[in-house]
């Protein structure tokens, strides 16, 4: 296989990546806009407060362009969206675009940190259950995971300010500070919020984990590491893990969706201004071009997120990369 | 021309191997006795299922979780009782002064790890070589395995490699520390006939060069045959027949020898001729027969032998080297 023909197939391949994130998008936020408009009540309600009467009513939604039908409201909404243009909110004038960039970091951190933490807590107690799988440490881990993951995560994020702020009084219990304001105090406002998804998303990661670890271990070149004389804990880290790791990168990619609706009651119990938040808020407001916009990065995150795993098997394990490249 | 008799280097002693099984529980191995001294190539011969291959997993220490080990067994390895390590200190010895070949190369590799760090891997850890000299010793054995193109084929993974290849480089890593003893299970049943005197040759090559004891684990007696001084002959988990290989094969005393050796394809004969192959079944490790255990598939067995087990002894020519387990064994032929 020459190099060019290689650039080649990667460039149709992220062609179709492309095509496929399109695709999504577009359903996605049709869906949405029709939803939206599927809700009782519009905007023009909340603009004209209590006292507005009918003919105000009128007046404001000829003002902005909701008196035509839907699928032309849609069209141009795509039509400027191609500029790259999400619209205003109808409540605060905020540029739509403006408001998604100055949550989405919030969100993007909740999220990031969330999931190092269940990766920190999930990969470890993985290793062990899988090495010593069947004993009394595997299933007190596992039964212990399960009780944890019956808890909805409002729960458990009452449970840890209850104990983080309220007994140990080692971090503050709702608030933001933004990154600006330094690093650590940065960090201190997201630990509570993070863990309260983590202690629910680990069990997940750690069950997905364990099994396949427990598959991997039984093969031969498990018993050839070992007849090689290395200790347990570099087979496991060395020689199990990465061929393991399949499945729970898939479901973390897959969770992300998921935790886009975790964040929301997160975000709102611990005070963060994130993406959650303004979503919800927009909602209730039927403020809907900011609820498209948010709606169109979500989606596209999440697709990206699909993809970049994907792309990480082919890193994981060298006999992906040969048959992507025949296969397609 | 075998060395003086001294302290061998491997000395088996009535080891014995359980495992739990549907009923009860399976005595894979079953008191086997077998001595390897230094040097020295050995055949271990028998059918799929008698129970080889566990007696070399509890060689290395590979045994599963599961399985028990006689309390009167044991293993003592250039002077050291293997049984009574601990698995820290055992790991001192498998892998760096005894080691092994697996039967599959085609799954016997890391496929996610490229050949070059799979060598290297063992000379770091018990060597502690660093990256590159481990490196370069790698590329060296590469050579010695005749492996061709070896500097690129360090980066290789093993699905690039072929099934001969994979084996080589599966050698490559057995060979990477200077064993005393190497473990050959089976090395070459999965892979293709053609490549197989290769690879044989390849292992009986080495023994020598390196004064290096093998223990040749086949269920083909013409593997064995040349390439070992001497054979053991393994059923239902005991030990049968041992002698000088050439003895085994000259004038086999078991009549489960005799029929394996029957039973072998020979150039010599007119075509179609039918293969005498042994009647009946292999046993049933779960329900063993009393007695001898081949008594039931043998021409020659008589009463006492589906009653009381023989010992595997020397002849009443007071042949020492040549012992078998029979109560009538077959005089020369």
């Amino acid at each position: 296989m020459t190099a060019t023909w290689g650039e080649h197939l990667l460039v149709t391949h992220l062609g179709r990546k492309l095509l496929r994130l399109l695709l999504v998008v577009l359903a996605v936020t049709a869906v949405t806009f029709l939803m939206v408009h599927l809700l009782p009540g519009d905007v023009a309600y909340t603009i004209g407060g209590e006292t507005a009467t009918a003919d105000d009513i009128r007046a404001i939604r000829e003002a902005l362009g909701l008196d035509r039908s839907m699928l032309a409201q849609y069209r141009s909404w795509l039509g400027r969206l191609v500029h790259g243009d999400l619209g205003r909110s109808y409540l605060t004038g905020e540029p739509v675009l403006q408001a998604i960039l100055s949550r989405l970091p919030v969100t993007l951190e909740l999220l990031v940190i969330s999931q190092l933490l269940a990766l920190a807590l999930a990969l470890p107690a993985a290793l062990i259950c899988a090495y010593r799988s069947g004993s009394h440490v595997d299933r007190l881990i596992s039964t212990g995971g399960f009780a944890t993951l019956s808890i909805p995560s409002f729960v458990m994020a009452l449970l840890t300010i209850y104990l983080f702020s309220v007994k140990l009084r080692w971090l503050p219990a709702t608030g933001y500070t933004p990154l600006q304001a330094g690093v650590w105090a940065n960090l201190k406002s997201f630990v509570l919020p993070a863990l309260s998804i983590a202690l629910i998303e680990w069990v997940v990661l750690m069950r997905v984990l364990r099994s396949d670890l427990i598959t991997t271990l039984q093969q031969h070149y498990i018993l050839m590491a070992k007849a090689k004389g290395l200790p347990p804990w570099r087979i496991l880290l060395l020689h199990a893990l990465r061929p393991s790791a399949f499945t729970m990168l898939t479901v973390m990619g897959l969770q992300v969706g998921r935790l886009l609706g975790e964040a929301v009651i997160v975000e709102t119990l611990f005070a963060l201004p994130g993406m959650g938040r303004l979503l919800v808020t927009a909602i209730y407001a039927r403020d809907h071009l900011m609820v498209q916009g948010c709606v169109l990065v979500i989606s596209i995150g999440y697709v990206t997120v699909n993809s970049a795993v994907d792309m990480l098997y082919t890193l994981l394990d060298p006999r992906i990369r040969r048959e992507a490249a025949v296969g397609t | 021309m075998s060395p003086p008799r001294s302290t061998p280097l491997l000395a088996i002693g009535d080891l014995s191997v359980a495992l739990p099984a549907m009923q009860g529980c399976v005595r894979a191995v079953d008191g086997v006795t077998l001595s390897v001294t230094a040097g020295q190539a050995v055949g271990l011969v028998g059918e799929s299922g008698c129970g080889k291959s566990m007696l070399a997993k509890a060689l290395m220490g590979l045994l599963p979780r599961e399985a028990e080990i006689g309390p009167t067994s044991q293993i003592h390895f250039d002077g050291r009782p293997l049984l009574a390590l601990s698995p820290r200190e055992r790991r001192t010895i498998t892998g760096r002064k005894m080691a092994m070949v697996f039967q599959d190369p085609m799954t016997a590799l890391n496929p996610v790890m490229r050949v070059g760090r799979q060598i290297s891997e063992v000379l770091r850890h018990h060597l502690g070589l660093d990256r590159r000299a481990a490196r370069q010793r790698a590329l060296a054995l590469l050579r010695q395995v005749g492996v061709s193109m070896p500097r690129r084929r360090l980066d290789h993974y093993p699905h690039q490699l072929s099934g001969g290849l994979r084996q080589r480089v599966a050698i490559a890593i057995a060979l990477a520390c200077g064993p005393r003893l190497l473990i050959a299970d089976e090395p070459t049943t999965a892979l293709d006939v053609t490549v197989q005197a290769g690879i044989l040759d390849l292992l009986a090559r080495c023994q020598k060069a390196q004064a290096m004891a093998m223990l040749l684990i086949s269920h083909d007696l013409g593997v064995v045959a040349g390439r070992t001084q001497r054979t053991a002959v393994m059923y239902a988990g005991r030990i049968l027949e041992l002698a000088p290989t050439r003895k085994l094969f000259g004038k086999p005393r078991l009549p489960y020898t005799r029929a394996l050796l029957d039973a072998m394809p020979r150039l010599a004969n007119p075509p179609r001729t039918p293969l005498k192959a042994i009647g009946g079944q292999p046993p049933d490790m779960t329900h063993l027969p009393p007695g001898c255990a081949f008594a039931p598939r043998c021409r020659w067995a008589r009463g006492r032998c589906r009653v009381e087990t023989p010992p595997l002894e020397s002849g009443r020519g007071g042949d020492h080297d040549h012992r078998v387990a029979c109560w009538y064994p077959l005089e020369g032929a």
